[in-house]
């Protein structure tokens, strides 16, 4: 336990802990940016560049960016004097207390825990993407999938719907070029008529 | 303490701290968060065990959280649609206010 790694993990989880527990939604959104970029300084400290940097970039970059567009764009009026914590707040603290304490618990008395440290593993951009390019190349594809899924997911379901109004207006629409028909094929009956003649 | 008991202790204790979050908060994009942080917290665990355990030449561990960081960034763009839609539908993201669908 390096003192560097103990700084950052404080800094972490009292920034996460901060992010669960302000009022101001805005608040929330930045401690949660700052808990981020603690969790890829603790990966760059346990020399995983790679996924440090990916963290950054995915996390703090893109998901924070649309957590606080989220929260702009849902803001109601009736929040200030509400209570922010739902009524079964309490079973819940103690759910998560008890997860901890048991999660804790096992850490320290399991004996199958690697004791020694291992020199840092080479892990260079090349190793990856000559990994991901022939052994993990099934599951790169179905992350590419999913991802497009996701997108294109994400677009329908927060698209604006319809309005009625709209809706009816185009059926009129329809409606008016359907009725539009029968004097066509009646000009076109008295054009007939008049060749006729 | 080893470091990687340390690890696993801070990993456990994120964990605790979004489970508490996404089971207490009232706000939907709140309780996204929580998840939000749980995941990170599984993905810190995997990290500790590929840097401590017995073959970190193998990039296993980090495998693992490359494709992670991925499906969460998949899952937070769904969910926040999702929220996005439930405003728009009932004009709050107030969990307890969203019942409908409640037995």
């Amino acid at each position: 336990m390096s003192l560097p790694f103990i700084i950052i993990a404080f800094v972490t989880l009292f920034a996460a802990a901060a992010a669960m527990s302000l009022r101001n939604l805005v608040h929330c959104a930045l401690s949660l940016v700052v808990a981020l970029a603690g969790l890829a300084a603790l990966y760059l400290a346990l020399d995983a560049q790679f996924v440090g940097f990916a963290q950054i970039l995915v996390y703090v970059g893109a998901v924070a960016i649309l957590i606080v567009f989220a929260v702009l764009l849902t803001r109601s009026d009736a929040t200030p004097n509400q209570t922010i914590l739902s009524p079964g707040w309490f079973t819940g603290i103690v759910v998560s207390a008890v997860v901890f304490a048991t999660l804790g618990w096992a850490v320290l008395n399991s004996t199958g825990l690697p004791r020694e440290t291992p020199p840092a593993p080479v892990a260079t951009v090349k190793n990856i993407g000559d990994l991901l390019m022939t052994q993990y190349v099934l599951p790169l594809e179905v992350i590419g999938l999913l991802l497009t899924a996701a997108l294109i997911g994400a677009v329908i379901i927060a698209m604006k719907e319809e309005t009625p109004k709209s809706g009816s207006s185009r059926g009129n629409e329809a409606h008016s070029s359907i009725k539009l028909e029968p004097p066509h094929v009646g000009s076109c009956g008295s054009e007939k008529e008049r060749g006729h003649s | 303490m080893t470091p990687l008991q340390g690890c696993l202790l801070v990993s456990a204790l994120l964990f605790a701290i979004g489970l508490a979050g996404a089971v207490t908060r009232r706000n939907a994009i709140l309780a996204l968060v929580g998840i939000e942080l749980m995941l990170n917290a599984a993905n810190l665990n995997f990290i500790a065990f590929w840097r401590y355990g017995p073959h970190p030449e193998a990039l296993t561990g980090m495998m693992v959280v490359i494709f992670s960081i991925a499906i969460a960034a998949a899952e937070a763009a769904v969910g926040l649609a999702l929220i996005i839609a439930i405003y728009r539908h009932y004009r709050t993201v107030n969990l307890d206010e969203i019942k409908n669908l409640k037995g």
